[in-house]
């Protein structure tokens, strides 16, 4: 298995990244390669360019920015499974990404950018209603996580921009991510997977995000469930209500890991065990 | 047997090179001015070829050829599946129709591996796309399209008992089954490869990934039209078979021509996608069957009628099913059986063996209708299989498959104890009653085995040399540890140290004949050929001691030193090293005594052995998402006498990842138009360390009379016990829930489906 | 395409080449520096067979261009052994029997070499899941996850 030839080139700065984007009829940025390397082998992308962007540096910083927790574009999934900046629901994402090898060069901003339909973290990303800051030739911008998920591997990123942070608003509440993988339990990519938010205020629920990844063509917020959740107390009746919702906005889609009605089944389950586990972290 | 290493857990002498990274797999050779070659396949699972264009190939740099099936197209490969009609015979490289996506239409070879892989997507095949059948249900049917139209029928081949008389007729009970043991792939780790360098004279030395080189050199000089004798097929280490590696690839052979050809060493190593498309399948096999019993669960028969997936051409996998036949007993008194099989053509990949090849199949299929009928009188799994199992021994059943030996309630028994059967009932019960979001089952399976039959023989030879000895083998190692085992047996025979051993295997230069690693055959057929070989060396070693001691033979023995002497004269004793010498001067010999002190042995086996066993397999069931936890196995096979037990268990526990796969996990899909839908390991799901359990093994010990080991076969052993334990644990777990049967794989999605 | 220059250190010896950009980090093991210890199997960095440490950290060096090894340090299976003497963990996966074919055996070595750097007294539920992205087709993965628990015990005793 083969790539088709390319040029390769590795930048020392973004600007430096943007200008070769701009300059090649079809480049792609490589920070880990995980999904992009073997696509490239598959032959299912054969850009002229790759932009190696793994060597810029103060990418790889998780910073605290007070509002919000900065996600540098080098931060690789093995830091964020570990790192105490990072909500509980992000940090079980990437601790459940690939496996040891991928954790240790995939990158969280490599994952969103890539937008795999059935990956992780880009449902806690989702969830947690995180901005996603893209710069391109004319500066950066910023995208909201809402915006962000346009379609089977593809996001809202420009062909010549690049992901270099992801902003993780500091919220009060409880976080949780959590599914089923294609190898049982935690392992392998989502059948279906759900990451949720969720502030609780006077022993009532006063806001909440729950995102869906595995189900549909991208990661999905689950607004019925939002809004069944919503103002009540949180109880299980509530949850299984919120449950219930799961699916309302998202055209279910079956693999070779499950059908349409699994997959919106498990949806609904996941929504319980996320929405009970974030409330749980919520105190 | 004297000998204090026989039976102990001896470490393996390959190892150290292992864990170096110094064993030498076919790719890894260094061969200078070797050419390497890429193949083009069809993307169609069925169609004419009517044109292919190669011109921008053959332009790109690098490239000294392109051959298509008008270049090689004429030669084909022999007919495995016997009865099956000439024109199935499979074309090294299609030449007119391709039969399945993945078939071979074009090669391409150039200086170096990118290079020809770079060109082979410049190749353009232009097809009339023929009309699909996946399904060998649909194709044993009358209106289905005909893949061999001079054959008249997809169904290529059949067997199995004529009788019109219903061996379930007038049962008390009677419980129906059908089941798909679903196609799987072999995955040895290092997929298929080949290098092949020819010489000046027209000979050619190919080394190939293969579990039997003296077949893979028979059936490529046949294929070829080659002289059988300037063709040296050899293979180093290999990285896993599992059956998948017996029959040489037809890409294989065309490296061979294609070197001959060129006068080039030319060498060709799959990608996982091309393995998982073109390397042979296992299993595919559909199953209906009736058991008949009597009301207190004594069964009185079985009808049992099997498809089996061929595949695009009739290899081994179109006629296994006389395998499955010939194990329809199980370990099971049965008084009548009526089994008919039919092998069948499908557009897609050839089937051939794994793991087991045709008998797992039967185990499974057996366990459920036992654990079915269990369910239907309302008995205890285990009770079930005491009231039926064979108990008199040798005997013959109503396949005709003679059981040489065998104490099927105690394996039963030791399993039961090993895994604590009846504290997991009461947890079960427990639960149950808790109506827990987490139930267990427990699931058991009884096999026996059907292993080395039919007169089957395997080669062996001993040589001592004033500075070694030298072992060879007609079996051919590839992670089942002959260079340990096989040592020391001969080290006991001989009475010297395993690390003045060296062990020869996988030449048919050096290995004058040889079957192979299959079929759990080795130490039963090629262990009791070293050991012939090695007594004949003794033998010899002692005629030679008495003549230039001028004793008699008789009075020759093996001194308590370890020397060969004189009887009672311990100063008489020759170590074999001295004898060697000795014997490599004809003047030193009695008359008509050849020169050298080595001896060959053919070890002809009259019938089969008949491994045993129960496994015992606890599952928990998450009712939730129906996701499906292996946690505990147990597993106690009887492979009669046991001469290393570190590797003995090695296989077993290898063996129950490979069972345990496939119920639970595995599945080579195709959709309708004969696409694989699964074409690489991110999607063809195999189980890994978090996937498997604590396996608890035991043996119990019962030799068979077929051997001078005492020895059956243990390689397939944990494979067949553990997939029906596992299956049958996951219907256990779902018994609450009404649910009768489930097709493997047992995927959470399944299991859901049925339990909501 | 133009060739990249890259200087590392493999297995402490340092390297200067100049290679392909498509080049993966296996193929310049295997191909230039003739280091075929690190054997292929899936090609697309699932199977754990290609493991090697790139600054002490596993990575499927299917996955790995070799441009992107420049100024990195390599550790192969070639460099676990030291002074010809075999390192603890391999001694333990022949004494457990974790290997029958070999071919997955040097992944397998690796990652325990940093499993045990990462976390030098595991227990067997940190080996299971740190082991998930290797696979081997013939053991069925117990006497691996053995060789590693005795590993790390080895280890333990050995340093001061």
């Amino acid at each position: 298995m083969y790539p088709r030839n390319f040029e390769y080139v590795a930048v020392e700065s973004i600007d430096e990244a943007v200008e070769a984007l701009s300059s090649s009829e079809f480049a792609k940025v490589m920070s880990g390669g995980m999904s992009l390397i073997p696509m490239m082998k598959l032959r299912l992308l054969s850009p002229e360019t790759v932009v190696d962007i793994g060597r810029v540096g103060g990418l790889d910083q998780i910073t605290d920015n007070g509002d919000h927790v900065s996600i540098g574009g080098l931060v690789r999934h093995r830091d964020i499974a570990v790192s105490e900046l990072v909500p509980q629901a992000l940090r079980q994402a990437a601790s459940w990404t690939g496996d040891p090898q991928v954790r240790n060069r995939g990158t969280t901003c490599g994952a969103v950018a890539h937008a795999d339909l059935a990956a992780d973290q880009t449902a806690a990303v989702l969830a947690l209603g995180a901005t996603m800051v893209v710069q391109g030739p004319s500066g950066t911008r910023e995208v909201l996580a809402d915006d962000w998920f346009v379609d089977t591997m593809t996001s809202a990123l420009e062909p010549d921009e690049i992901l270099t942070e992801i902003r993780i608003p500091q919220r009060a509440g409880g976080t949780a991510y959590d599914k089923l993988g294609r190898r049982g339990g935690h392992t392998d990519y989502a059948v279906a997977g759900v990451a949720a938010w969720v502030a609780k205020d006077n022993g009532s629920i006063s806001d909440c995000r729950i995102a869906l990844t595995g189900v549909g063509s991208k990661p999905t917020l689950a607004s019925g469930a939002v809004e069944a959740l919503i103002g009540t107390d949180g109880s299980e009746s509530a949850i299984a209500d919120a449950a219930a919702r799961a699916t309302e906005d998202v055209t279910v889609l079956e693999d070779l890991y499950g059908s349409e009605e699994y997959k919106a089944h498990l949806a609904g389950v996941y929504v319980k065990r996320a929405v009970t586990q974030a409330l749980a972290a919520a105190g | 047997m004297r000998g204090s290493i026989l039976g102990a857990a001896v470490k393996r002498a390959e190892d150290p090179r292992f864990v170096r990274g110094e064993g030498r797999y076919i790719d890894d050779m260094r061969v200078e001015g070797a050419v390497w070659m890429a193949c083009v396949r069809s993307p169609l699972a069925h169609g004419r070829i009517t044109s292919i264009d190669i011109d921008e190939a053959s332009r790109a740099p690098g490239v000294i050829g392109v051959y298509t099936g008008t270049d090689f197209g004429a030669y084909r490969m022999p007919i495995p599946a016997v009865g099956a009609h000439e024109s199935t015979a499979r074309p090294i490289i299609a030449s007119d129709v391709v039969r399945f996506a993945g078939e071979l239409v074009a090669v391409v070879v150039a200086e170096s591996r990118e290079a020809a892989s770079d060109a082979a997507s410049l190749v353009w095949p232009e097809f009339d796309s023929l009309p699909v059948v996946v399904d060998p249900r649909r194709a044993a049917g009358q209106d289905a399209p005909l893949l061999f139209p001079e054959a008249g029928s997809n169904v290529v081949v059949s067997g199995g008992d004529e009788s019109e008389d219903d061996p379930v007729s007038g049962a008390e009970v009677v419980i129906g089954l059908e089941l798909e043991n679903q196609r799987v792939a072999a995955i040895p780790l290092e997929p298929n490869n080949a290098l092949a360098i020819p010489d000046d004279a027209g000979n050619l030395e190919l080394w190939v990934g293969t579990q039997s080189v003296h077949l893979a050199r028979n059936r490529i000089f046949k294929t070829l039209g080659l002289d059988r004798d300037r063709l040296r097929v050899r293979v180093p280490d290999m990285g896993g078979g599992f059956g998948a590696k017996i029959s040489p690839y037809p890409e294989q052979i065309l490296c061979a021509a294609i070197a001959l050809e060129l006068g080039r060493p030319v060498r060709w190593q799959e990608d996982r996608i091309e393995n998982l498309a073109a390397m042979s399948h296992g299993r595919a096999q559909f199953h209906k069957v009736r058991l008949g019993a009597t009301a207190e669960g004594r069964i009185t028969g079985l009808d049992w009628n099997v498809i089996a997936d061929g595949g695009a051409y009739p290899l081994e996998g179109a006629v296994l099913a006389g395998y499955t036949r010939r194990m329809a007993a199980g370990p099971y008194d049965i008084p009548a059986i009526r089994f008919r099989w039919r092998g069948v053509v499908t557009n897609t990949a050839p089937t051939d063996a794994y793991r087991g090849a045709g008998r797992p199949e039967a185990t499974m299929t057996l366990e459920r209708l036992m654990d079915l009928l269990a369910v239907e009188l309302d008995l205890d799994p285990v009770e079930i299989r005491q009231r039926n199992f064979i108990t008199e021994f040798p005997m013959t059943t109503a396949v005709g498959e003679r059981y040489d030996s065998g104490a099927y309630s105690d394996a039963l028994d030791l399993a039961r104890d090993l895994v604590g059967y009846d504290e997991l009932r009461t947890e079960q019960k427990r639960r149950r009653e808790g109506n827990d979001r987490f139930q267990i089952g427990i699931g058991v399976s009884s096999y026996v085995e059907v292993t080395a039959p039919d007169g089957r023989k395997e080669w062996g030879a001993v040589e001592v040399t004033p500075d070694e000895v030298v072992v060879y083998s007609g079996a051919s190692s590839h992670g089942q540890g002959h260079e340990t085992t096989f040592t020391q047996l001969v080290a006991d025979v001989l009475g010297v140290e395993r690390d003045r051993i060296r062990f020869v295997q996988g030449d048919t230069a050096s290995i004058a004949h040889g079957g192979g690693t299959m079929g759990s055959r080795s130490m039963q057929l090629a262990g009791s050929a070293v050991v012939g070989a090695g007594e004949s060396v003794i033998e010899k070693a002692r005629r030679i001691a008495a003549h230039v001691s001028e004793a008699a033979v008789e009075d020759i023995v093996m001194l308590d030193n370890g020397t060969i002497g004189v009887a009672g004269v311990p100063d008489s004793g020759r170590s074999l090293f001295q004898l060697a010498e000795i014997a490599a001067d004809p003047a030193n010999l009695p008359d008509g005594e050849e020169p050298g002190l080595g001896a060959d042995h053919t070890w002809v086996q009259e019938a089969a052995t008949i491994p045993f066993g129960t496994h015992i397999s606890v599952v928990e069931l998450d009712t939730e998402t129906g996701d499906v936890r292996l946690i505990r196995h147990a597993a106690c096979d009887d492979c009669g006498v046991i001469f290393n037990r570190m590797i003995v268990d090695g296989q077993v526990h290898g063996g129950v990842a490979q069972g345990a796969g496939q119920a639970l996990l595995e599945r080579v899909v195709y959709d309708d138009a004969g696409n694989l839908q699964n074409a690489n390991l991110t999607t063809y799901l195999m189980p890994t360390a978090t996937n498997l359990p604590l396996i608890q093994i035991d043996h119990t010990v019962t030799p068979t009379d077929q051997n001078v080991l005492g020895a059956k076969g243990i390689g397939e052993a944990g494979t067949i016990g553990s997939g029906p334990a596992v299956v049958n644990a996951v219907h256990d777990a779902m018994a609450p829930f009404g649910v009768r049967h489930l097709d493997m794989p047992l995927t959470s999605a399944r299991v859901w489906a049925a339990i909501s | 395409m133009n060739p990249v220059g890259v200087v590392t250190q493999v297995n402490g010896r340092e390297i200067a080449r100049s290679v392909p950009a498509r080049m993966t980090l296996v193929e310049f093991l295997r191909d230039e520096l003739g280091l075929t210890g690190t054997k292929v199997s899936c090609e697309l960095q699932v199977c754990g067979v290609c493991t090697v440490l790139v600054d002490r950290k596993p990575v499927s060096s299917c996955a790995f261009l070799a441009v992107d090894i420049d100024g990195r340090e390599v550790t192969t299976i070639e460099g676990v052994a030291s002074d010809g003497k075999l390192h603890p963990i391999q001694q333990a996966f022949i004494d457990h029997f974790a290997l029958q074919c070999g071919f997955c055996t040097p992944g397998f070595v690796m990652m325990a070499v940093a499993l045990l750097e990462e976390v030098p007294q595991p227990t067997p539920e940190q080996v299971v899941s740190y082991l998930e992205g290797n696979i081997c087709r013939c053991t069925g993965y117990r006497s691996i996850l053995e060789a590693v628990l005795d590993a790390a015990d080895r280890l333990e005793r050995a340093s001061p």
